[in-house]
């Protein structure tokens, strides 16, 4: 009795101010260098000012430096989590300008890489979330065949992170021997991985309750703020650049748009794992379709380098190789520009490149999804407790290198 | 209603506000005079172009163009499928254009990013601050006429002496 007594006056005499908490940027939970200034009333979030811009990476501005083939490195570095989405959308942009279309079995090489990359995206983004809220297995899984399908991108590109894999007018070199087989077998695992993630999370309190009806974007306000990708998909937009406006030759291939109706966090969760499976569907109808041939335009073209066979045994080979390399030389596109819309897996990915007809990009913009995705972020995590921001940055998926360029 | 439509439409209701109409490996774009900008582009989502995929400003100081900075606006239709592009034209004495963040929420950090970079202001806009730079920052990091190298960032570092290498002072 005497204690009920105390406590209720301990409440009365509790007057709570509001409290500034800056959570990030080391916080476990911000992944990359993410700094977020919350205003809390006890635990509810009452305003929230992201802020950005740690890594000063100079991107753009070092486009205007670097000539077309050699910005497709830095491109790699935007997302070091699909890189290979990010080459093929710069390549796409810079080939519109030059008025190049690559090989089919070019197309359809970039097609499967793309997909892969989707996958290995969205299971790190899930797992993610899911150990932020505690799922540590969900994350083991994930984690493991991501690695298996870098395993991939190693065997095809050489490297496991900054791929660098296409070129202007192509691709820097044909997948190995075999490779199709390694696909195969990786998608088998993607299928047994994306059930067993999916029947630990779909119908676990825990996850339902920290994730549904958390984190509620509307369909206007997705338009509104320019959300694409899962995130515009889980709030209910019917818009996937792959379908509507195909690149690559999309076109010939057969797939689900995955459409959420809520628009919360466990929308996005679900539409990124039904995502997975058809991305998976994709990789084996490009296995099953891929063309013979080339994976470089024609080297009349004056685009891509020539063999180097004839580089070393021929006079003509060795100059047209300098023309190729040389500063001042190189690929030199038409005066204009040329903007691409790609569907990278957080969403609307589009590189502009303005041409001042040297061989050097005038300008060259990225329209990054997870930086135009998280400005959403301050909106929805109003009214929400502080253990929700977690949820809603999990589901966000933000890319440090992105984010700020 | 079709896209050449809507511009001829747009190019009668501004005529002298629409500078130009070009097209470039299949895309077109629609020039515009700054001061006109938020009415044209209100008339277009109207007709259509609810989305505003992008928002970056290009410095035409070695390339040429009506004004010194351009802002670009791409737009998309989900109804149609299509895009269009549209430029608004800033001269360099005052750099300032009227902010659509009234139409499209997403103009709020693409604006502010595009006043950090180049010192564009977009009046009307709710908090102008800078957004990727500290905000203390001085300069416009991506207009043409700043250096690659950085510009008196550096000054006031202190100069670190050496002492590896060079001769020990005791003996």
């Amino acid at each position: 009795m005497r204690q009920e007594n105390l406590m209720v006056t301990e409440e009365k005499s509790l007057e709570t101010e509001r409290m500034v908490l800056n959570f990030g940027p080391s916080h476990p939970a911000t992944h990359g260098t993410l700094r977020i200034i919350m205003e809390l009333d006890g635990e509810t979030v009452v305003g929230v000012r992201p802020e950005i811009g740690f890594l000063h990476s100079g991107f753009e501005k070092l486009g205007e430096y670097l000539n077309y083939n050699q910005y497709i490195t830095i491109t790699d570095r935007m997302n070091y989590m699909s890189p290979l989405c990010n080459n093929v959308a710069y390549a796409l942009s810079a080939e519109k300008l030059m008025g190049i279309e690559v090989p089919r079995r070019a197309q359809y090489i970039r097609l499967l890489m793309c997909e892969l990359s989707r996958i290995a995206d969205h299971l790190v983004c899930v797992g993610m979330q899911a150990v932020d809220l505690g799922a540590m297995t969900v994350f083991l899984y994930c984690f493991r065949l991501r690695e298996a399908i870098y395993d991939l991108f190693e065997s095809a590109t050489g490297t496991r992170l900054t791929t660098s894999y296409t070129v202007v007018g192509g691709l820097t070199r044909d997948i190995p021997h075999g490779f199709n087989d390694a696909v195969i077998k990786v998608l088998g695992q993607v299928d047994e991985v994306t059930n067993d993630v999916q029947t630990l999370l779909n119908k676990n309190r825990i996850w339902q309750n920290r994730t549904k009806g958390v984190g509620v974007i509307t369909k206007e306000d997705a338009i509104s703020y320019g959300i694409t990708g899962p995130m515009a998909r889980a709030a209910g937009v019917d818009w996937d650049i792959r379908v509507k406006e195909p690149y690559s030759s999309y076109d010939d291939f057969e797939f689900d748009v995955a459409i959420g109706l809520n628009g919360d966090v466990f929308d996005r969760y679900l539409v990124r794992m039904e995502e997975i499976r058809q991305s998976a569907l994709l990789c084996r109808q490009a296995i099953d379709k891929m063309p013979p041939g080339e994976v470089n335009v024609d080297s009349s073209s004056k685009v891509i380098l020539p063999p180097k066979d004839e580089v070393y045994n021929s006079i003509e080979g060795l100059i047209y190789h300098f023309e190729i390399t040389m500063p001042n030389r190189g690929m030199k596109p038409p005066v204009g520009e040329a903007y691409v819309p790609t569907e990278s897996p957080n969403g609307e990915l589009g590189f502009y490149i303005v041409s001042d007809g040297s061989s050097v990009p005038y300008k060259v913009r990225t329209r990054p999804p997870s930086f135009i995705n998280y400005s959403v972020f301050s909106k929805i995590m109003k009214g929400h407790m502080l253990s929700d921001a977690v949820a809603i940055l999990g589901g966000l998926n933000i890319i440090a290198g992105e984010l700020d360029r | 209603m079709s896209v050449p439509r809507i511009i001829s439409r747009i190019k009668e209701g501004h005529s002298d506000a629409i500078l130009d109409v070009t097209q470039f490996a299949g895309d077109t774009t629609l020039h515009v005079k700054g001061d006109a900008i938020l009415q044209v582009l209100k008339e277009l989502k109207g007709e259509g172009f609810n989305f505003l995929a992008d928002l970056t400003a290009v410095d035409n100081l070695t390339l040429g163009g009506f004004e010194r900075f351009v802002v670009v606006y791409h737009l998309l239709s989900h109804e149609k499928v299509e895009r269009l592009t549209v430029k608004a034209h800033v001269p360099e004495d005052d750099p300032s254009l009227a902010s659509v963040e009234s139409l499209w929420r997403t103009a709020d950090w693409q604006e502010r990013e595009v006043y950090d970079l180049y010192g564009i202001r977009f009046e009307g806009h709710p908090d102008l601050t800078r957004i990727l730079n500290p905000h203390d920052y001085e300069g416009y990091p991506l207009r043409k006429d700043y250096p690659r190298v950085g510009r008196g960032e550096r000054k006031d570092f202190p100069v670190v002496e050496r002492k590896i290498g060079s001769k020990s002072p005791r003996k």
